[in-house]
């Protein structure tokens, strides 16, 4: 592949990093199946489109983001308040968010944003486009992981870990839970509309189906991340989630840059990720299969003594 | 252990042909220009398009021995549209065609330098492609599909007279659709002519909506350029021959489908004429000498057995 699909790749990578950290805290630290993503990527972008297009691309990413947590509260507000089941709360949002995006873009499916002042055309200075948009999302993401992991030190941030882990165990604490479930989706869905705002910026229009499959995306790219990654710990899990992304579109890039028909490329992406997540499986029948051989020739030489 | 195995993948993939390639290597004494054509999905009208684009490249004289055309559909999915055209300025193409408006989008977004052809934009002014449709400022230039919303409603008025109500049915995430829904709004409202729609944001949903439509007492339905309606096409033929409504529509693939009749853009024309123009980009012109092109050649085109079936009178428009 060439050197802008891979510079491309890393850039989408790690703009995409943000969903599956969102869908980090929302799976795997708050144990609950947020469905609310494609909804609240699309809330992001079209909240920061509009601000952008009206010239204030700085509040636009920061509205998106607000917007995006608003979006998990209404979530979390479903969930405890009116003990709805998690997924379907999910799915109650996603759905209602495609009406107030639209409703957001000004009744539009589609706002340009070409030639408007973006963070990436901000921040462009002594280097050369490509390579301080690159630098830029290297900062974010890695500004967002390090807020994360301070985050999740603090008492707020122990008692949405421990909600996730063991809510009995919580509530028998006399730490109220649905405190921290509200702040944990709209943590998720901030991050994961932050991702969306700065997605619209990078490629300069914002569109209604932008956010479609935001929750299949994020996920493939947090379990590659584990895999792929390991470790227990919650700086791994970081990690992982960002090195899945950027991983999976270098894939993409890759199954691209092969020629082949067009209507193949999402089987030919399919069977490449399959082949990088089963590399651990792989591995532990590689070894079984070695410590066959080697207990058959140890059984060999005991039996011709 | 597994992070060298996690780098080494990571390598391996890298060495697959990462290269800056500066100049494409050929053997043979010419070099063969590149092309990249982006679709946004598969769908009649679109795959039209591009099969008349790539028909007329060769009729002017641009086969595979002067060109090496590469076609990649983004299926609808906006991250794979933006690797696409990444891949295509990486891979330094020397005209880039896009087919479907956010894809044009997405190219625009990945290169000021080497030159684009959009096709089947319906508005390529709102889309922000550019803004001076007759001498484009920038490497963008295409061809527009805007609907004659007017000559469509006065071909209603010829086959079934009287429509005293429409009923509009699309999906309002579809830019294209909005757009034609807007001028037939304005258009109706200065005939004093009422109307209702009925919206369906994916396929699935489309004959529900069309199955209310009904239910509203209208005397036509009508259907613009709208991708996901055109996915049940079919489905709202039946369902408004059931009805004894006639459909009028807005493309040429949606009166094969079943639609009644339109006063259609011929996809294969505006195929054709966005083939010329890029063949005049190979041919080193500039764009802003190549100005956009609304297709203003519309043909009536017309379904008798839908017709047969709801007893209107076509046949001054049947060929032979």
């Amino acid at each position: 592949m060439t050197a802008v699909a891979f510079l491309g790749a890393l850039d989408l990578g790690l703009i995409y990093s943000l969903v599956a950290l969102g869908l980090l805290v929302s799976y795997r630290v708050l144990n609950i199946a947020d469905m609310t993503s494609d909804g609240s990527f699309t809330l992001g972008a079209a909240v920061c489109g509009i601000l952008t297009a009206g010239g204030h691309p700085l509040l636009g990413i920061l509205a998106g983001s607000v917007a995006g947590m608003l979006a998990g509260v209404v979530t979390g507000l479903l969930q405890t308040k009116l003990r709805v089941q998690p997924i379907l709360a999910g799915i109650i949002t996603m759905v209602g968010l495609y009406s107030v995006n639209l409703m957001v873009m000004g009744g539009r499916s589609n706002i340009t944003l070409l030639r408007t002042e973006t963070l990436y055309t901000l921040s462009e200075g002594a280097l050369p486009l490509e390579a301080g948009r690159l630098l830029l999302l290297c900062a974010i993401a890695f500004v967002v992981c390090l807020g994360l992991y301070s985050f999740f030190q603090t008492r707020l941030g122990l008692c949405i870990r421990a909600t996730g882990d063991n809510r009995e165990m919580v509530c028998a604490s006399g730490v109220n839970p649905e405190g921290a479930v509200l702040v944990g989706l709209a943590l998720a869905n901030g991050l994961i509309a932050l991702s969306g705002a700065l997605l619209a910026q990078y490629q300069q229009f914002c569109e209604i189906t932008i956010g479609t499959g935001m929750v299949v995306l994020g996920l493939a790219s947090l379990i590659i991340g584990e895999v792929l990654v390991g470790g227990e710990g919650l700086a791994s899990r970081l990690l992982g989630a960002v090195a899945g992304s950027v991983l999976y579109r270098i894939l993409m890039a890759a199954a691209l840059a092969a020629d082949i028909p067009a209507y193949n490329l999402k089987l030919v992406s399919a069977l490449l990720v399959a082949a990088a997540i089963s590399i651990p499986a792989l591995r532990e029948q590689a070894a079984v299969y070695q410590l066959r051989k080697a207990g058959g020739r140890h059984a060999d030489r005991s039996e011709s003594v | 252990m597994k992070k060298i195995i996690a780098l080494a993948t990571a390598l391996l993939l890298l060495c697959t042909g990462c290269s800056t390639k500066t100049a494409p290597s050929s053997s043979q004494g010419a070099q063969k220009q590149k092309i990249g054509v982006i679709q946004l999905l598969e769908h009649p009208s679109l795959d039209e398009v591009r099969a008349a684009i790539l028909e007329e490249l060769k009729v002017q004289g641009y086969d595979e021995s002067k060109v090496e055309i590469q076609y990649q559909s983004a299926q609808n999915d906006g991250t794979l549209a933006n690797s696409i055209n990444q891949k295509f300025v990486g891979d330094q193409v020397d005209v880039i065609i896009a087919i479907g408006t956010s894809v044009a989008q997405s190219a625009a977004a990945s290169t000021g330098e080497i030159p684009i052809v959009f096709a089947a934009v319906t508005d390529p002014e709102q889309a922000g492609l550019l803004t001076c449709l007759d001498q484009p400022e920038g490497n963008i230039t295409g061809t527009s599909d805007a609907i004659p919303v007017e000559k469509i409603f006065a071909l209603a008025d010829e086959l079934t007279p009287g429509i005293q109500r429409y009923g509009f049915l699309y999906n309002p995430g579809e830019d294209n659709s909005v757009v034609t829904v807007e001028a037939a709004k304005a258009y109706l409202d200065g005939k004093g002519i009422d109307y209702v729609e009925a919206t369906a944001t994916n396929v699935g949903e489309v004959t529900q909506a069309a199955q209310s439509l009904t239910g509203k007492e209208i005397d036509a339905i009508f259907v613009p350029i709208d991708n996901t309606v055109a996915g049940a096409m079919p489905n709202v033929a039946q369902i408004a021959i059931e009805a004894e409504l006639p459909c009028y529509v807005a493309a040429d693939s949606l009166v094969n489908d079943g639609g009644l009749a339109t006063v259609g853009v011929n996809y294969t024309q505006l195929g054709k004429q966005t083939g010329q123009m890029v063949a005049k980009v190979l041919a080193g012109t500039p764009i802003s000498e190549i100005p956009v092109e609304i297709l203003r050649e519309n043909q009536v085109v017309v379904n008798p057995e839908t017709a047969r079936a709801l007893g209107i009178d076509v046949s001054q428009y049947t060929e032979n």
